[in-house]
């Protein structure tokens, strides 16, 4: 029996929580590999605690599993201390699940949320024995294959993962696993026949079957070496939510872990159009899980786990059509499972959200969160992100009154057009709110969170240059200088890190040397401030002769080649193109969902379509149509009509 | 914690194998949610935020296994507790099985109280790794037994103090060579505070602990020593009601 723990054991006993390393949770699986069988290894690049709800590892790992062809584990990156205790040992990164050695499986499945783990990925490689260039490596080396939203700019780990899948998993992985499993039953042979076969694959993308060209600093192409290889590789979307009730048997881990909870997934995709948001533009369109379903997947997965605890999953909880339905059912039929609370992560701002929050949380009234995202409501029509500011002091007003204490306001820094004003207007947000709360109890507190935009690939903003780290500083020390002495706390994101993750976030090819650099100078955990350090990004970046504001700061021309333009989440370049001049001109964009078609891209090209219950947006706030759907006033916000271009640039 | 109108139950378990990496938090909290996947009725305390009435005995440290580990847990109602085990025991991790359950007097005093003595079975190595036999250890430990004192350096609230242990040392027996060491049976009072075993083989000289099982704890009544689990009995109901 190939199981390492005989020699993990002793090692467990050296380091800062063992358990993250023992596996056995509630719903794990010791499942049996044979020679028929592929077998996949689920990488989450970062510790126990942050990746085991990943709910799309947790989701594949089922899949795989139920199939005859595959089997599944899991691993997730080691902490420095077992990292040590490891190498010295001579310890490869083992599964946890049969603590088998991470080099016995025939693939290394990544799961990438974050640029900043890129260098945990190249880690972990190392740790498994394997090489990690892609070009070095031999047939008797594991595929090392990434999935996430991460791959969609896939160029700055193309020299490092054999093959990036894009969008939703559960169907391709199928179609990878009998690609794999074939390769194995014929002995494993050399690796470009297969890689050659999976980049035939809808959704599969193998960096090393296209070759880049550049002109100076500025990207020329990126084509296929090959006839059969696609010159753009499209994203991968289930059409139907409820055709995939996973995780069936979410698992329950022994230890502390975030988002500790039975997690349902009530919809997938968003169309509010939020510009900055990268979520909402690559998982289009809206898929919502049939109300019956969502019912059952919580009654049941309660029973399974023993959790006290549910939360409907989805980019916008409250957007789900009937949410109020569902909600009171579910607050209403706890028969058997005890004293069960419900949360709706990323809720709305407006009253209706504050209602439901009311319905669910009848006792802890702790603390609530709304992400205006900007300071000015002209900034918010820039974003898209239409919340009036009467809809953040009618829902804040409504929280206070209701028992809530503490108001938490997401804002991000750095967005396009931003002036002092905008930034400022963060400031008189925070203090209205503060105001609101004062007149109704005296214990009112209200947290601002402030983050540094980083622009992502596939989203408007796309050819926006981020804010540097000074500028981002300025005006965090700006608002901080004018809540000085207020009730308001200010929390805010190092703009070193939102540097970074500009670099990897829009970077080309040429920066995965980058991230090889500061992984060999010891860069692992770099989203953990305490192991990050700038200088060994700019120290890599110029000893590599890359210019780290060309990549970050710089704005993009309309016409350039963009490093993930082979890349294809379905939107239309001119599409986007154009919501980024509407966000310039501050117009805003309804939600397709309820108004007609504008054609980004999506639906068409892939022949999907919305799946959402109810033909009418929900009541109570006007977010995202810029309609006041409350009151049916007038609406507030200049809406561009969409005309279809006659000429679409492809 | 223990009301008239719940049902208290003591129930003794074991932590053996990998699922001696997790704390004491831990089992805890997989304990809540097995009554909760059992659906047991766990009982819950009144006020802002409610949490079920369980409470736990002396705490394990990480790593060390147990077959002699106890909880007391407040059931809504009366029920059977001959099912219980085997119930618990499905809905834990492996390696935490339910031995035993017996229905428990209202307000009987805490295990954190009522507990003062502890054994373990402890396997010893060389603090440097070397080799070392049974003679060595049985020579390191007759001296230590025979000094007035005995100086253990231990852990407290994160620093290190140096305290006389030898009043917390009851007995121990070198039991024999093992495959990772030597063999020995502590046993150890825990009042008035407990000392792990670790820090106790530490004192007698230069030597690591690879293994530690604890294998049973006593309360200590009136020059008795009894099994948690006898202690403290509900008294059968009886219908007597005087009119």
């Amino acid at each position: 029996m190939p199981s390492l723990w005989p020699r993990i054991e002793p090692l467990l006993a050296r380091v800062e929580k063992p358990a993250r390393y023992i596996g056995m949770e509630r719903g794990s699986l010791q499942p049996v590999h044979r020679h028929d069988r592929a077998a996949w290894l689920l990488v989450y690049p970062d510790t126990y605690e942050i990746g085991l709800p990943n709910q799309g590892l947790q989701i594949l790992y089922e899949i795989l599993n139920e199939r005859d062809d595959a089997v599944a584990e899991r691993s997730y990156a080691p902490w420095h201390d077992l990292e040590t205790e490891l190498r010295r040992a001579s310890v490869p990164l083992f599964s946890v699940d049969t603590h088998r050695s991470a080099s016995e499986f025939d693939v290394l499945a990544f799961n990438l949320s974050a640029e900043l783990v890129y260098t945990n990925l190249l880690n972990c490689l190392d740790l498994a024995g394997v090489p990690v260039r892609a070009d070095r490596r031999r047939p008797e080396h594991p595929l090392v294959i990434a999935g996430g939203h991460c791959t969609y700019n896939p160029e700055p780990l193309a020299d490092f993962v054999d093959a990036f899948v894009l969008g939703d998993g559960e169907e391709v992985v199928g179609e990878i696993t009998e690609v794999v499993a074939a390769w194995k039953r014929s002995g494993r042979t050399a690796r470009d026949g297969v890689l050659r076969e999976l980049a035939t694959i809808t959704g599969v993308y193998v960096p090393s079957m296209y070759d880049v060209a550049y002109d100076g600093p500025a990207l020329v192409s990126v084509t296929p070496r090959f006839p059969d290889v696609p010159e753009r590789v499209e994203k991968r979307t289930v059409a139907d939510l409820a055709e995939w009730p996973y995780p069936k048997n979410q698992l329950v881990p022994l230890v502390e872990v975030v988002h500790d909870r039975l997690n349902v997934e009530i919809f997938r995709g968003c169309t509010r159009g939020c510009r900055f948001c990268q979520a909402g533009m690559i998982t289009r369109p809206v898929r919502e899980r049939p109300a019956e379903q969502v019912r059952t997947m919580v009654r049941e997965g309660l029973r399974r786990t023993g959790y006290d605890e549910v939360a409907l999953t989805s980019l916008s909880s409250a957007d789900f059509s009937g949410i109020d339905d569902v909600v009171g059912d579910l607050v209403n039929d706890q028969d058997g499972c005890g004293n069960v609370s419900l949360s709706l992560p990323s809720l709305r701002v407006d009253a209706f959200t504050v209602g439901i929050a009311s319905e669910i949380q009848k006792v802890r009234r702790t603390g609530l969160t709304f992400a205006p995202e900007a300071g000015t409501w002209r900034l918010r029509q820039v974003i898209n992100k239409l919340i009036r500011e009467e809809d953040l002091y009618s829902a804040v007003d409504g929280a206070y009154s209701q028992g809530w204490r503490r108001v938490k306001l997401y804002f991000l820094v750095g967005l396009p057009t931003e002036t002092d004003e905008d930034t400022l207007g963060i400031a008189q947000l925070a203090s209205n709110v503060v105001e609101i709360g004062r007149g109704h109890t005296k214990q009112a507190s209200c947290t601002v969170s402030v983050g540094g935009f980083v622009p992502k690939p596939h989203t408007p903003f796309q050819w926006f240059g981020q804010n540097g780290v000074a500028e981002l500083g300025r005006k965090i020390s700006l608002l901080r200088g004018e809540l000085r002495g207020s009730r308001a706390q200010v929390r805010w994101h190092d703009p070193a890190a939102t540097f970074v993750e500009g670099i990897a976030s829009r970077g080309d090819r040429r920066v995965g040397a980058v991230i090889e650099r500061v992984w060999r100078a010891g860069g692992t955990f770099q989203e953990w401030s305490e192991h990050f350090e700038l200088s060994r990004w700019l120290d890599a970046m110029a000893a590599e002769g890359l210019d780290p504001d060309w990549y970050v700061t710089r704005h993009r021309h309309g016409d350039e080649v963009l490093p993930w333009d082979h890349i294809s989440a379905g939107l239309h370049r001119d599409f986007l193109w154009q919501d980024w001049q509407d966000a310039l001109k501050a117009h805003g964009l309804p939600d397709c969902r309820w108004t007609p078609c504008y054609d980004c891209g999506v639906c068409t090209d892939y022949a999907l379509e919305h799946v959402v219950a109810s033909p009418v947006p929900p009541a109570g706030g006007s977010q995202g149509t810029g309609q006041d759907l409350g009151t049916g006033h007038v609406v507030p916000v200049e809406l561009r009509p969409r005309v279809r271009e006659a000429a679409r640039a492809r | 914690m223990r009301g008239d109108a719940g049902f208290p139950v003591r129930v003794r378990f074991t932590k053996r194998g990998k699922v001696r990496f997790i704390s004491h938090r831990d089992v805890a909290r997989a304990f809540e949610r097995a009554f909760r996947i059992e659906q047991l009725p766990l009982a819950f305390t009144q006020g802002f935020s409610p949490r079920p009435k369980v409470s736990f005995g002396l705490a394990l440290s990480v790593g060390y296994e147990s077959e002699a580990e106890y909880l007391d847990v407040e059931l809504e109602h009366e029920l059977h507790v001959d099912a219980l085990p085997a119930a618990l025991s499905a809905a834990l991790p492996e390696g935490i099985d339910v031995l035993a359950a017996a229905p428990l007097a209202d307000r009987a005093p805490a295990l954190q109280e009522s507990v003062t003595a502890v054994d373990y079975e402890v396997v010893v190595e060389h603090g440097d790794g070397g080799a070392l036999d049974v003679a060595d250890v049985r020579r390191l430990v007759d001296a230590a037994l025979a000094a007035e004192t005995l100086q253990a350096t231990r852990r407290r609230k994160g620093r290190d103090v140096v305290d006389d242990v030898r009043p917390l040392v009851r007995a121990v027996d070198v039991l024999g060579p093992d495959e990772h060491g030597v063999r020995l049976h502590l046993s150890l009072a825990t009042q008035p505070s407990s000392i792990r075993p670790g820090e106790v083989v530490a004192a007698f000289g230069d030597l690591t602990e690879t293994r530690v099982l604890r294998t049973r704890q006593w309360i200590e009544r009136g020059g008795a020593r009894l099994e948690p689990l006898e202690v403290d009995p509900r008294p059968r109901a009886i219908e007597v009601r005087a009119s």
